[in-house]
């Protein structure tokens, strides 16, 4: 007969069946989120981030932004009206790592794309309290301030083709992404070209408002006004969505 | 290796590991609250950003965070850990090189961690923030310490293990499980890594990991402080040997199944974090187990809540770990964390446990440990009442105020009014915000003040055992040089 003593006078069978016991609930519940197909709906404009945007993402990650902004907005009615759409997992396929915060100190960017203008999210960054008297946001002025350093960006799409993300490295994968997307997007997702691609989007994009100077500023909004832009909601019915939940 | 040997067999126990421990959390504890209550303050009045980036509060949290959980948690865990597996086991710690790696890797760590998050290096992976090459370190430092503590179990001098060292193991093998998986990353450089699952996957994991850390680092843990402290305090034995088995095997397993509460109404499928929700519910049950089994070990002994400011600290703690095992289920629900997620109402709930119930219990056991450590009596118990007061009140503000904000901000962004219209903007909500927060940096610092006092409490201490040895050496030379 089996009697717990026998754990407690051997160390070895209490490692095991620790671990054991400790595993079962991890593998139950994640490994299934790979394997489900559902798991991420089926919306297929949902493409990675371009180069700048990238460079604008990694700062947003460097100031702890998602400490206070959720990128998450829950199917309550509330924030339907606050934000719009609920988020997908779809629009957050790409993102190494997942930014959805756990904490709103400040309002949820979800969908915050094109929601303002680069001008007035240049004033906000530089200066919150001119433009919100109320809010409680830091100032982040050095944005502006410093150039932006991309002279990595191939590295860091590689490390992410390397996760998965479909940036292109050989010619039958940037046709695959023109096939997806088209071509003007296929080619900011090209790492033979990222720099270059980098360069345009800021240049076209004049996004702080200088067009002499290449700014992290030029790169966090770029990034802020890709938010939640990606999927068009009035090409789906609700319907559609409600069979992956 | 002569001098190793001759040390061992003078001393049978390894104390002066389990002596640097205990240092380093004190340190680190009074960091990271000090970054903690400056963060608060910085909630109160943002101008305190000062517009320096390391000083902002998006790259201080982290500090305080980490500080706190890694540099004071998990030192005292080290400590008390050390100390609890060499009494029980009546042997010493296997290896004195190996503990004393583990003392400097771990603090490496932490120090690096928390500087790199100032400069902005960062994973964005709550409570596992730490770059990819930190990472590596508190790998081989977490493989040295199963190591350790295994071979030390395996030298005990009696066939049972007891009873806080299966919650010593199981922390250790959890973390080291945790650790591993969510923090599999792509590098870029030293600096800068991608994490290699996205999405919807890489929140699952990330909070299967987050919740976690709670439930094994800061519970299991502490659990298995409690189990030692606690009837060595009370001078009693556990209260009931059964419970401890019953509520060990059904916390582990529970436990881990719970993450996805995190996750609610967000883009995690509803079977995922309806699974999470029903296990929360069910760790209410061993949660209580653990608490009544450590309460009730004083029972028959009631008079010592009177008589022991440490017992208090103690069962002070104990109950504070009852009140947030309550509220975590609770707030696990969906219809209550569509409310709550979000909102100041989760940071209350955190602190109530990690103030409440891990710092309230690692103080108990500081107060029990240290006289003996240094073989002396410690300085003052008039300033552990001190310190009981100020600890008590400080919480009570900051929970109180976290209720407020949160459940207040919660209800004014669900607001509508006659018309069907949102009653307020986000901004008017932050507004609001303003003096819960003021009253939660108030509580903090009546929080850190009290771990002041305790900390010259401690160094009064040491101070009189240094003096106290020093005149004993000085007496029997003069005896010895009197008979030569």
């Amino acid at each position: 007969m089996f009697r717990h003593e026998q754990i407690e006078i051997n160390a070895g069978l209490l490692i095991a069946l620790t671990l054991v016991v400790i595993s079962v609930g991890g593998l139950v519940e994640i490994v299934p989120l790979f394997k489900i197909p559902s798991t991420v709906e089926a919306v297929p404009e949902v493409r990675p981030y371009t180069p700048l945007e990238l460079r604008g993402r990694d700062i947003y990650q460097r100031e702890g932004c998602f400490y206070c902004h959720s990128q998450m907005v829950r199917p309550l009615r509330d924030e339907w009206l606050r934000y719009g759409h609920y988020s997908l997992a779809a629009e957050s396929r790409y993102d190494h790592p997942f930014l959805w915060g756990s904490k709103r100190t400040g309002p949820d960017l979800a969908r915050v794309g094109g929601k303002y203008s680069n001008a007035w999210h240049v004033q906000h960054l530089i200066d919150p309290r001119s433009v919100v008297p109320e809010s409680i946001m830091p100032a982040y002025p050095w944005l502006m301030e410093r150039e932006l350093d991309y002279g990595d960006i191939a590295r860091r799409m590689a490390a992410l083709r390397k996760a998965g993300v479909p940036y292109s490295l050989t010619e039958a994968e940037y046709r695959r992404n023109v096939e997806r997307w088209g071509k003007a997007v296929a080619d900011r997702l090209d790492i033979r070209r990222a720099e270059e691609a980098l360069l345009a989007q800021a240049e076209a994009g004049n996004y702080d408002g200088d067009r002499r100077r290449l700014t992290e500023m030029d790169a966090i909004v770029a990034y802020l006004q890709a938010l939640g832009t990606m999927v068009d909601f009035k090409k789906y019915g609700e319907a559609y969505f409600v069979q992956f939940r | 290796m002569v001098q190793t040997t001759v040390a061992s067999a003078a001393q049978p126990y390894n104390y002066e590991i389990v002596r640097r421990f205990t240092i380093a959390a004190l340190v680190w504890g009074v960091l990271g609250m000090l970054a903690g209550l400056y963060a608060a303050l910085e909630l109160s009045f943002p101008w305190l950003n000062l517009e320096i980036p390391e000083l902002t509060f998006g790259r201080l949290r982290p500090v305080h965070t980490t500080l706190v959980i890694f540099g004071f948690g998990g030192s005292a865990l080290f400590a008390t850990s050390y100390y609890v597996v060499q009494r029980t086991c009546q042997a010493r710690l296997a290896s004195d090189t190996l503990a004393s790696f583990t003392f400097w890797g771990w603090n490496a760590a932490v120090g690096l961690g928390a500087l790199s998050y100032m400069l902005g290096i960062t994973q964005s992976r709550e409570y596992a923030e730490f770059e990819w090459p930190i990472d590596i370190l508190i790998t081989v430092v977490w493989v040295a310490y199963l190591y350790l503590y295994v071979a030390t179990l395996r030298r005990r001098s009696q066939p049972h293990i007891y009873v806080a060292n299966w919650f010593y193991v199981g922390f250790i093998l959890a973390t080291a499980i945790l650790h591993v998986f969510n923090n599999l990353a792509i590098p870029v450089s030293l600096t800068k890594s991608y994490s290699l699952f996205s999405g919807v996957q890489d929140a699952m994991t990330q909070w299967w990991y987050g919740h976690n850390a709670v439930g094994f680092f800061l519970t299991a843990a502490f659990l298995g402080m409690m189990y030692y402290f606690v009837p060595k305090q009370a001078g009693r034995p556990v209260y009931s040997y059964r419970l401890s088995i019953i509520h060990f095997w059904a916390l582990i397993f529970l436990y881990m199944w719970a993450g996805g509460h995190h996750l609610h109404w967000t883009a995690l499928p509803d079977w995922t974090s309806t699974l999470a929700a029903t296990f929360s519910v069910m760790l209410l049950l061993p949660s209580w187990g653990g608490m009544i089994n450590g309460i009730m070990t004083l029972s028959g002994a009631w008079e010592k809540l009177r008589t022991d400011p440490v017992m208090l600290f103690l069962i002070t703690g104990l109950s504070f770990y009852g009140m947030s095992t309550f509220e975590g289920p609770m707030m696990s629900l969906k219809s209550v964390n569509a409310l709550s997620h979000y909102t100041d109402w989760t940071i209350g709930h955190v602190h109530s446990g990690a103030l409440g119930w891990v710092a309230m219990i690692t103080f108990g056991s500081f107060y029990h440990l240290v006289p003996r450590l240094w073989d002396t009596r410690l300085h003052s118990t008039r300033l552990v009442y001190v310190h009981f007061w100020l600890a008590t009140i400080g919480i009570v503000l900051y929970i109180t105020a976290m209720w407020v904000a949160g459940i207040g901000q919660g209800l004014m962004l669900r607001g509508f009014d006659e018309y069907g219209n949102l009653a307020y903007s986000f901004i008017e909500t932050v507004r609001f915000l303003h003096w819960p927060y003021v009253v939660r940096a108030i509580g903090g610092a009546f929080f850190l003040a009290g771990v002041l006092v305790m900390v010259y409490n401690f160094a009064m201490t040491v101070a009189a055992a240094r003096r106290e040895a020093a005149a004993l050496e000085a007496k029997l030379a003069a005896k010895l040089a009197a008979r030569g």
